[in-house]
């Protein structure tokens, strides 16, 4: 498995972390961390996406 | 004698060897980190009603770290996409910018420490706990003997129990004062170091057993943005195989710091 293989996968665990967070925070009352953590999250798909792309020609293996 | 399969992908294994290596390293460390897990649930399901710790950690501060690790694995990833498109000048760039967040990752925890370090729980003689940080000691004192006095920066409490889930409302509202406490008061006073008790000792071992592979893999990749370095100019191939790999074990690491921030500061 490539580096790009466990970048993948870091994404994909650092985006469910994100979401995981926000909720946490909303149910702690924190309505600032908890839309901080949403848009972290977005933040992470959008850059997975990206980055992605533009490593569509590196192999996972 | 020429090492065999450093560039080229070995026939049985389909990878290069140091790839094959690094991931039965990588596969140790899983069951190493896997065991300290384990422990960790079984502490905590085990422990009696009420007296397992919530928000003792500074949640911002782990936040803060978590993004800090979470950039140190897009760069060391951009230094590795770098080496490949053969931009030797961008890999040194992004090589030191996970150098730099390494170290403040390393410099936020160990203040992190500091702050564990310098808290105290205090017995008094009358039955309640006296719970702060400590703001300095008087030159006479000496538990023992009885004499001088502490100052700490925290609050007293009618029960122990109260000391221990932070999150609580009337823990929130608590506002610490300044407060001197003679030596006669005293019954006991320990700080927030790993014998305090289970939580502590089971955090120090997890997130001190992190931190060490954080320097372990800190120095690494200072070699190979430094003296390592050289390897580009002879034999590039190589030199890019060996990123990745250190590449590897920094996400390695990095994952166990979103199982770790989670399971210690957020429950």
């Amino acid at each position: 498995m490539s580096l790009k293989a466990l970048h993948l996968i870091f994404v994909t665990l650092l985006t469910m972390l994100s979401f995981g967070c926000s909720a946490w925070a909303f149910q702690a009352g924190s309505v600032m961390g908890g839309a901080a953590a949403l848009v972290g999250g977005m933040f992470v798909i959008v850059y997975g996406v990206y980055f992605l792309r533009k490593l569509k020609n590196i192999s996972y293996l | 004698m020429e090492i065999p399969y450093t560039v080229q992908n070995r026939p049985d294994t389909g990878v290069y060897n140091a790839k094959i290596g690094v991931w039965l390293f990588l596969a140790s460390e899983v069951m190493l980190f896997g065991g300290l897990f384990s422990a960790y649930v079984l502490l905590r399901v085990g422990a009696d009603p009420g007296l397992w710790p919530h928000g003792w950690l500074n949640v911002t501060l782990g936040t803060v770290n978590t993004v800090i690790l979470a950039l140190s694995a897009i760069t060391t990833l951009l230094a590795w996409v770098a080496c490949k498109v053969r931009e030797f000048g961008k890999f040194k760039f992004f090589h030191a910018c996970t150098i730099v967040l390494a170290l403040t990752f390393l410099s936020i925890k160990m203040y992190e420490y500091h702050d564990k370090w310098i808290h105290y729980e205090v017995a008094l003689a009358n039955g309640k706990f006296a719970d702060g940080h400590l703001v300095g000691k008087s030159p006479d004192f000496d538990l023992a003997k009885k004499t001088g006095s502490i100052t700490l920066h925290g609050h007293v409490v009618e029960d122990r129990k109260e000391l221990m889930d932070l999150r609580r409302p009337e823990a929130r509202a608590a506002v610490p004062e300044e407060m001197t406490i003679p030596s006669a008061d005293i019954q006991k006073m320990e700080n927030y170091a790993p014998r305090h008790n289970t939580f502590t000792a089971i955090y120090f071992t997890l997130t001190g057993l992190h931190a060490l592979h954080i320097l372990g893999g800190t120095l690494v990749i200072f070699y190979l943005w430094g003296p390592g370095s050289k390897m580009w100019f002879t034999d590039p191939e190589r030199f890019t195989n060996r990123i990745e790999v250190s590449g590897l074990f920094w996400h390695f690491v990095d994952l166990v710091w979103i199982f770790l921030f989670p399971v210690l500061y957020l429950t």
